[in-house]
C-alpha cells in the first residue's frame, strides 16, 4: 500500500539520526545500517500504531532500541563478554566510524554499560529531552538522569579528564600559557 | 489552576551517582562544567559526523520499493 507522503518524509528525515544512534549502540556501521533497515520495515508494517501528531522520530528510536536490545540479548548468549566484544569490534575497525580523532572518545563510549550509553546519546546527541529519552527507554525520568550522570562521570574517568586541565590540547595550551606568563 | 508538579524525581539514584567523592580525595563529585561541555562536544561531533552523511541510497530505495508496491514501475 502506498504510504502517506508526509509519513514517508518523516521516516526518511529520521534516518540520519537513527543511523547515528544505531552506530553508537552497536559500534559497527554495517550492522547499524541493517538495524535501521529492520527498524524501518517494522515501523512501516506497524504504521497504524503510530499516532499522528506525536513525535515520529521518538517512535522510530523506540522501535530501533527495542529491536537492538532483543537482538543483543540473543547475541549475548553466544558471546559472553558482550561489552568487551563490542569494544573489540570497534578496535578492529577504527576508521569505519567517523574520523580517527573520535577514536579515543568512541572507545571510551564503547566501554560504558549499554543502558548508560544509550541514555547519554539520546540526551546528549540526539537532542531528546529527559522525558522523551525515558519514554524511548521505557524507564523513569529519574533513571535516565541518573544514567546520564553516571555515563558522564565514567567517560571522564575513562578518558582521564576528571578536570578540564587534563584534556590533551588544553593541557598543552595551558602549560604554554603558564610558563609564558600573561 | 491545576498545578504542574515536576514528576517525582528519583533523586536517590542521582545522589548515589554524584556523591561518591570520599573525604580528602580531590576528585569532585560533579564534573566541572568545562569537562561536561568538552565531553558533550565530542559526543555531538561524533554523532553529527554520521548525521551529516544524510540518507544512504539503500533507505531511499527501500521506502520507494515499499511505497511502489506495484503502483510504480520503478525499481
Amino acid at each position: 500500500m502506498p504510504m502517506d507522503e508526509s509519513v514517508r518524509k518523516a521516516v526518511l528525515g529520521a534516518v540520519p539520526s537513527l543511523r547515528a544512534f544505531a552506530i553508537s549502540l552497536c559500534g559497527n556501521v554495517d550492522r547499524a545500517d541493517d538495524l535501521v533497515q529492520e527498524t524501518l520495515l517494522r515501523a512501516l508494517a506497524n504504521i497504524d500504531s503510530f499516532q499522528p501528531g506525536t513525535n515520529m522520530s521518538a517512535w522510530l528510536f523506540t522501535i530501533l532500541r527495542n529491536h537492538f536490545r532483543s537482538e543483543y540479548r540473543k547475541r549475548r548468549r553466544e558471546v559472553e563478554d558482550s561489552d568487551g566484544h563490542y569494544a573489540e569490534s570497534l578496535k578492529s575497525q577504527p576508521d569505519q566510524i567517523g574520523q580517527v580523532e573520535f577514536r579515543e572518545f568512541r572507545e571510551a563510549l564503547a566501554q560504558l554499560p549499554s543502558d548508560q550509553r544509550e541514555a547519554l546519546v539520546l540526551v546528549g546527541a540526539s537532542g531528546f529531552s529527559y522525558e522523551e529519552a525515558a519514554h524511548i527507554c521505557d524507564c523513569a525520568v529519574g533513571t535516565i538522569k541518573s544514567r546520564v550522570n553516571r555515563a558522564r562521570t565514567r567517560l571522564a574517568e575513562l578518558m582521564g579528564v576528571d578536570s578540564a586541565d587534563e584534556f590533551g590540547p588544553d593541557q598543552q595550551t595551558r602549560a604554554v600559557l603558564a610558563s609564558g606568563g600573561e | 489552576m491545576n498545578e504542574r508538579k515536576p514528576q517525582g524525581q528519583q533523586t536517590t539514584m542521582e545522589t548515589a551517582a554524584t556523591n561518591r567523592n570520599k573525604k580528602g580525595i580531590a576528585k569532585p563529585a560533579k564534573l566541572s562544567r568545562e569537562v561536561q561541555a568538552r565531553l558533550g562536544q565530542q559526543l555531538r561531533a561524533m554523532y553529527d559526523e554520521v548525521v551529516s552523511q544524510g540518507v544512504p541510497d539503500r533507505f531511499t530505495e527501500l521506502l520507494n520499493r515499499i511505497n511502489g508496491g506495484g503502483s510504480k514501475d520503478r525499481q
